[in-house]
């Protein structure tokens, strides 16, 4: 049995005598008898090898595919090697909340350097701390945006369904109408939207480039909104941003991501991150922790969690959010990231991201897999299939190849900059093969 | 010290990425951003550096005591930061077809098994990132259940004016009006606030227990039926659950629901304020609300499903999977006799810690505490004018962590202590000695504890400048 206690059961025993007691079990004493447990039916304990061992055999029971082409809100970069040295250092891994500004001004900064870098990503003022990822930033972006007589939110139907998804959990929980505006040929259905629009509604979400890959009319999309004084939520892929014009020159009032593909593993959906900005105007809705630039009391720079006021601990249930633990460390990682790539480094990854889905979508509409529409995309787009998709990724996984995702009766391609044109060629050539 | 813009120098950078091997793709100029962004140019040593410095003003439960009360410091095995950074996990994309990750799926549906058997629940979701998101996902269980039932008058949830700022918070994201009861003096639920309080329109109370005060409430069973018969439902806060596990389970105590946060009591590390991992635990009869989607395990292997009346999703995919692992690690370490023994050990700690102040401390109730105790400032504070802040600062300089302080809001100039099972005896020598030594500073020089910390990378920051006018991200120079 493992266990991490350093006192021994002769220390335990003399610390029992110098409070009173003689047993551990004393300790319980004013737990009413009848809750109390008898045994806790769990198996028993390990050394440190044996559950190494039982924990790597459950990782030996995945494959992990050598090229992967699925993207779908999970992005497979290259993470520079820095990075995980940074963010496994023990007093980053190990440190709570920066509660304690004068012994945790190593995490403040770190977290202020990811405010200013995202806020230059997005285009965007202000961002907070982080929140657990994209879907929840998209969510916590719209109850951000409720007003005493707007509250109706609408969705563009071309986002991500996961991100739907929560937003109607959240907004459901609260009674918020969310009206979703089914996608139309891949991409946000502008007339009805605009249609949608009314002095009631809150606010409004898209996601560009969207689930289908394709970039979005986010100038038509802001505008509509603003015309009748609803907010514009714009969700973004952080890698395009390296790019593509950003939120803040869309003139988005808020502008969520998910902040996976910035130095984290995919790694089975999570930890992720959930990064999210918005205009100076907005910056007292915006929930989470952030951090504010201050002096000591010697007069120098120093950094500390600032406008609590806005807070679960202070406003309790007036509080405009409950989240208090976020994704510091994911926040970290992101920054890292970001000062590692550097802006040419990231507008490499991004064109590179682009290029490769380019050419890939070139090579497959060779072999007849037909782009399911011919609009702007990034790094990931929709394709009709000439067999069944499922045979066809089948045929790839028994070459180590995870395919696209199977969506709506065709497949969902992604490629980043680790899908080398060699990989790409191998790709084409297997699916040549399947559909021969 | 410098931040990272301020090391920058054009043209700096590193090589990471190769040339790109297949032609460009070409945009419509109107799709592209008008200018780079201001990110960082600097050599990977320089770089380097820097996090090495910000690491060093920088204090981890590696560092030192760490007794943050209500967060539960303790150690975080390596062995679980080994088994998360597998490349068996690491590398699984979260949308992979399901007969190539059952071995992910087998770590979470054997985290579930896990861990409802600890806490007396029948059924687990892993999807919330954090704590509050565990409450809320709770909460929203017990929204689900009552609507289910055409139950719509119950919009009300009971939450002592002990408990956790998140409790109050996370009911009005699901929609509900908060009733405060007063606690007794114990920071115990006060039976006859909670029989007049109950009524048709109870959808629930959220309990902490021990509560913030560090005791258990002895008359939980009482406690769990007067809102049962109410027709309510009980949810159990588990950010105290680091106390009693493997002793007695939030199920055998009466509550329907309940919230871990596996970076408090499943050690896994705390990361600066994240990633956790707060799973939501229920009783059979809440199983069909669960978040989409949620493991099974069946004759051929283990497959996802959506649960009948399923409350939709609180986030993506499966949560924090990888934190969900090293908490899996944990339990398996330990075992069936390993997690009492860490509560009790705990417990253990706190008290003796407890045994050393008490008599030059005051503290908030008398008697055996459970893992935490909270001491009050408030005979210093008007005998010799220093504070619980004042207290805490002068910790600083003696290399600890200070506690959790002014928590919970029923005590005044409260210090609330968590010391946890693995620090050893020694360490909690030393820190009741140190405690002792700034309380005789303080009844000599109280001025001088005003100036704490001493011995810092900053003295005290100006904290209402800050939010006064907010500074929230470096300006570059045009």
């Amino acid at each position: 049995m493992g266990s991490y206690i350093p006192a021994t059961r002769e220390e335990r025993q003399k610390m029992l005598e110098s409070i009173g007691l003689t047993s551990m079990d004393q300790l319980y004493s004013i737990v009413p008898e009848e809750a109390l447990l008898k045994e806790l039916n769990i198996p028993e304990g390990m050394s440190e090898l044996e559950v190494a061992q039982k924990v790597s055999a459950m990782a030996d029971e995945n494959k992990k595919f050598r090229s992967i082409f699925r993207g779908a809100g999970a992005y497979h970069h290259y993470i520079p090697s820095i990075v995980k040295t940074v963010t496994s250092k023990e007093e980053f891994l190990t440190a709570y909340t920066p509660y304690q500004a004068e012994i945790s001004q190593g995490v403040l900064q770190s977290i202020f350097e990811y405010q200013t870098q995202v806020c230059e990503l997005t285009g965007m003022d202000v961002s907070n701390a982080s929140v657990y990822d994209g879907a929840v930033a998209a969510a916590e972006a719209v109850l951000m945006c409720q007003e005493r007589k707007r509250s109706t939110v609408v969705v563009s139907g071309s986002c991500d369904p996961q991100t739907l998804a929560v937003i109607k959990t959240y907004c459901g929980s609260r009674d918020v109408p969310v009206v979703v505006i089914p996608a139309v040929d891949c991409a946000t259905y502008l007339e009805a939207l605009k249609a949608a629009l009314t002095k009631e509604t809150a606010a409004v979400y898209v996601q560009s480039p969207n689930y289908y890959g394709v970039i979005e009319d986010m100038d038509a999309v802001v505008a509509a909104a603003h015309e009748v004084g609803a907010k514009a939520i714009m969700g973004a892929n952080p890698i395009s941003l390296g790019l593509l014009k950003t939120p803040g020159e869309y003139g988005a009032d808020v502008a969520v991501c998910e902040g996976q593909p910035l130095g984290m593993p995919i790694g089975f959906g999570g930890p992720y991150l959930g990064i999210m900005t918005c205009t100076q105007a907005m910056t007292r809705k915006l929930p989470g922790r952030i951090v504010g630039q201050t002096t000591d009391h010697d007069g120098r720079r120093a950094f500390v969690l600032t406008l609590q006021a806005r807070e679960q601990h202070i406003r309790r249930e007036k509080a405009s959010s409950n989240i208090c633990s976020n994704e510091a460390l994911c926040a970290m990682t992101a920054s890292v990231y970001l000062a590692a790539m550097g802006p040419k480094g990231l507008r490499q990854a991004a064109e590179s991201s682009a290029a490769h889905a380019h050419y890939l979508a070139a090579e497959l509409e060779k072999i007849g897999f037909k782009l399911r529409v011919n609009k702007p995309f990034f790094n990931e787009f929709l394709t009709d299939c000439p067999v069944a998709p499922e045979k066809i990724c089948a045929a790839l996984e028994a070459k180590g190849i995870l395919g696209g995702l199977p969506l709506d009766g065709g497949i969902l391609w992604c490629c980043t900059e680790l899908n080398s044109r060699g990989d790409i060629d191998a790709l084409v050539a297997i699916l040549k093969e399947v559909c021969a | 010290m410098k931040l990272l813009f301020e090391r920058s120098v054009p043209g700096r950078g590193m090589d990471l990425l190769p040339a790109c091997d297949v032609p460009a793709a070409e945009f419509d100029p109107s799709l592209l951003r008008g200018a780079a962004p201001h990110l960082p140019e600097i050599s990977e040593i320089d770089l380097g550096r820097h996090y090495t410095e910000l690491a060093k003003q920088t204090h981890g439960v590696n560092d030192g005591f760490y007794p943050l009360g209500s967060c539960t410091m303790k150690y975080n095995p390596r062995v679980n930061e080994e088994m998360a950074a597998l490349p068996g996990f690491t590398q699984i994309h979260p949308l992979q077809p399901i007969e190539t990750v059952q071995g992910c799926l087998e770590a979470l549906y054997t985290a579930e098994q896990l861990l409802c058997e600890i806490t007396g629940m029948d059924g687990m979701t892993l999807q919330p990132a954090a704590g509050a998101h565990g409450e809320y996902t709770g909460l929203q269980l017990i929204r689900s259940y009552h609507l289910s039932r055409g139950d719509t008058a119950r919009n009300k949830i009971i939450v002592p004016d002990s408990a956790h700022g998140t409790n109050p918070a996370s009911a009005s994201m699901v929609g509900y009006k908060v009733v405060s009861i007063p606690s007794n003096p114990e920071g115990g639920v006060d039976l006859e606030a909670l029989r007049a309080a109950v009524g048709p329109d109870t959808a629930g109370l959220m309990l902490t227990n021990p509560n913030t005060v560090g005791l258990f409430d002895p008359n939980i069973l009482e406690i769990t039926k007067i809102v049962h018969d109410a027709g309510g439902l009980c949810y159990y806060d588990g950010a105290n659950l680091n106390a009693v596990m493997g002793h007695v389970r939030p199920g055998d105590m009466g509550f329907d629901c309940v919230h871990l946060n596996l970076h408090k009591t499943f050690s896994t590390p705390h990361g600066g304020g994240g990633p956790g991992s707060g799973p939501a635990g229920c009783k059979e009869f809440l199983k069909p609300f669960l978040p989409t989607p949620h493991v099974k395990k069946t004759e051929t292997g283990y497959e996802l499903y959506a649960p009948e009346q399923s409350m939709g999703k609180v986030r993506s995919f499966y949560g924090n999977f990888l934190v969900v692992l090293k908490a899996l690690t944990y339990v398996l370490t330990l075992g069936k006799e390993g997690i009492p023994e860490a509560s009790a050990g705990a417990v253990l700690n706190a008290n003796y810690m407890m045994s050393k102040l008490v008599g030059s401390y005051d503290m908030a109730c008398n008697g055996l505490c459970m893992h935490e105790f909270v001491m009050d400032l408030s005979r210093q504070a008007h005998d010799y004018g220093f504070t619980a802040m004042d207290v805490a600062k002068r910790l600083l300089d003696f290399g600890m962590h200070p506690p959790t302080m002014y928590f919970p809001l029923i005590v005044h100039e409260a210090l609330m202590i968590e010391p946890t099972e693995t620090e050893s005896p020694e360490t909690l020598d030393e820190a009741a000695e140190v405690y002792l030594k700034i309380l005789a500073e303080g009844m000599e020089d109280a001025e001088k504890l005003h100036h704490a910390p001493l011995n810092c990378a900053i003295s005290r920051p100006d904290e209402v400048g800050a939010a006064r006018n907010p500074v929230v991200r470096y300006t570059f120079e045009a």
